[in-house]
């Protein structure tokens, strides 16, 4: 394979634009617009429906922390999504403990994966690496199929969801509603703040130019380590809070269609912009809702529009809209 | 009865052979990736619906057109090879100057959309394809009992691969192919059409899946997700032989359906995960993979 690097303008990423002092206040602005829509859609839309997009959305922020930010394609990130479901469901419905620990646990479980997975994914590159990623997480797919924790196919049902702290009463939807948006709100600020962190600079030079960040003396493998098991964290957290939400984990949470929807999410909302993953999540739960009724379709629809995102829309929607504004988003 | 640690000899070759085949199937199946990758810098992710299509081409062939099996093994390579250098022309090769990753995602949504419409048309339960009479019964060995058709699927891809590892070492063709694997731009100015180089090798790459599909259909039921559950395990022996070796492929498919196949006798529950976990100390130990040359 004796293929010289593909050309820097091929970089999977939105082109970097520049980041000046109006960008941090658009970027103020466009966190208010999120909070007030986070407050108000409620009225308007279904909660369930708005908690599904948001676990999916934050699962699709830490997907795009990890290929947006640290250039790595996972092919297997619902591993650690549908690992930290059963884990959160099982401590909730066989220990009882309150939703708050077992989401923790949940995401807990998450970060140790990851950390193992991570660790030996990231000893090949490109696409050695997105191989590597996906079978891991069929090998934790069958661990699921197998094991008498999980469930196997009829999953862990009838999770309750039970007060957090032991004192809110969480079988309301909107007061969950309260819980997972202060949940999405919190992990979406947590990305915010790596990014531009001098960590996610340094990120940001590894995805661009490897070589480049070694010879400086940074040690990337630490560097792709460390974004890796923070992505899969973020993934747990999601998957966790869904499992919560749901009242259930089943098998689809860790099967490979589910790694191919948080890169379809991700690449429709734009790689590599901070808010693409959210309106890229709105639009295929959205999709997946009104469509469920015609089964295959929805396979047949999720892979054509891979195809034509691929071909002729790689920037995806916050991608075209932060090129017209000519501010990255 | 004769055993073998415990494990009658009947049951132990049963299994053995039955990796070889599984093992039969990987090896042509990585293959055609590694063949694809070389040139096209692109892991095909339809491979698996590919060779889902190659096995649903000798069912309709057979249930549409009369075709029965022989026929099939020529004609439903050569219609999804096709299809291939259709997909190639029209697809793939306006990615060629990205970066690899939407090669990946292109044939990732591909894959869907195929395996969508064969489910949406003949559902999830499975299609049977009769064994070719020619192939029936078997040869009763000393210490096992050989069906022919299961014999025929490993003497028959052991011949596919040796044929193809030397064209691709030994014919002029396969010279031009390894040329343009190390430098496309250079062939290219020696006067070597370098696209229809690629069109073609896409296409044969997915022609060895299709044929994989066709050995497959007698053996498991013509199924829309017999290819994803497959691919997936191919991209595992692909990671553990490295993709740099055309034999290093074939050796790492077969060896590691063995493997499995022992996995199935003396330990079933792990029979499923066998290649992960191989794939996970063959990346602690040698990272670069077994024929991989180190990055």
């Amino acid at each position: 394979m004796a293929h010289a690097a593909a050309p820097a303008d091929a970089a999977p990423i939105a082109a970097a634009l520049p980041e000046t002092r109006d960008t941090k206040a658009l970027h103020r602005i466009v966190f208010i617009g999120l909070a007030v829509l986070l407050a108000v859609l409620p009225f308007g839309l279904y909660p369930v429906f708005l908690m599904k997009v948001l676990c999916f959305a934050l699962f699709a922020l830490a997907f795009n922390l990890l290929l947006g930010y640290g250039g790595l394609l996972s092919f297997g990130h619902a591993a650690y999504f549908g690992m930290a479901s059963y884990v959160s469901a099982y401590a909730a419905k066989n220990w009882g403990v309150t939703p708050e620990i077992a989401i923790l646990a949940g995401t807990l479980t998450a970060a140790l994966l990851g950390l193992a997975f991570g660790a030996l994914a990231i000893r090949r590159q490109g696409i050695y690496f997105s191989m590597i990623t996906l079978a891991l997480a069929q090998m934790v797919f069958f661990f699921s199929l197998q094991a008498k924790m999980t469930g196997g196919e009829d999953g862990i049902q009838a999770v309750p969801r039970g007060r957090l702290f032991g004192l809110i009463d969480l079988s309301d939807d909107r007061v969950l509603y309260v819980l997972v948006a202060l949940i999405f709100f919190g992990g979406l600020l947590l990305i915010y703040r790596i990014i531009h962190s001098p960590f996610g600079q340094v990120l940001k030079a590894i995805r661009d130019n490897e070589p480049r960040a070694i010879s400086l003396g940074y040690r990337t493998t630490r560097y792709k380590l460390a974004v890796f098991v923070l992505s899969t964290t973020l993934a747990g957290l999601a998957g966790a809070t869904k499992a919560i939400v749901f009242q259930l984990a089943s098998l689809t949470d860790v099967h490979w269609s589910m790694s191919g929807e948080v890169v379809l999410m991700t690449l429709v909302g734009g790689m590599g912009t901070v808010f693409g993953p959210i309106a890229g999540s709105f639009v295929i739960v959205a999709m997946e809702n009104y469509l469920a009724e015609f089964g295959a379709w929805v396979t047949i629809i999720q892979g054509c529009v891979f195809v034509v995102c691929v071909l002729v829309f790689r920037e995806g929607i916050v991608g075209l809209v932060a090129r017209k504004l000519r501010k990255p988003l | 009865m004769m055993t073998i640690l415990g494990v009658p000899t009947q049951a132990l070759f049963g299994q053995l052979l039955l990796g070889l085949i599984n093992g039969s199937f990987y090896a042509l199946l990585s293959l055609g990736l590694a063949i694809i990758f070389g040139l096209l810098n692109i892991i095909n992710f339809a491979h698996g619906a590919q060779y889902m299509m190659g096995a649903f081409v000798a069912w309709m062939l057979l249930n549409y057109a009369g075709l029965g099996y022989w026929w099939a093994l020529i004609l439903a390579p050569l219609a999804v090879g096709l299809f291939g250098v259709v997909l190639e022309r029209l697809l793939i090769a306006r990615l060629y100057k990205l970066d690899h990753l939407y090669g990946l995602l292109l044939t990732f949504g591909l894959a869907l959309i195929i395996q969508g419409l064969f489910r949406q048309q003949y559902g999830v339960s499975g299609l049977p394809y009769a064994i070719p009479p020619e192939l029936s019964g078997g040869q009763r060995l000393p210490f096992m009992f050989l069906p022919n058709y299961r014999g025929w699927i490993v003497a028959f891809s052991l011949v596919i691969c040796i044929v193809t590892w030397l064209v691709i070492e030994k014919t002029k063709l396969g010279a031009y192919l390894r040329a343009a694997t190390e430098n496309p731009t250079l062939v290219q100015a020696f006067g070597v059409n370098v696209p229809l180089l690629l069109t073609l090798t896409y296409g044969f790459g997915v022609a060895l899946a299709a044929l994989a599909g066709v050995l497959a259909a007698p053996v498991y039921s013509v199924n829309p997700n017999m290819g994803a559950d497959i691919i997936i395990v191919v991209f595992a022996v692909v990671v553990i032989g490295g993709m740099g070796s055309i034999l290093g492929s074939i050796l790492t498919g077969f060896a590691l359906g063995l493997v499995e196949g022992l996995t199935k006798v003396f330990y079933p529950e792990a029979s499923a995960t066998a290649i992960f976990v191989i794939m996970v100390v063959v990346l602690l130990v040698k990272p670069a993979g077994l024929f991989g040359k180190p990055a």
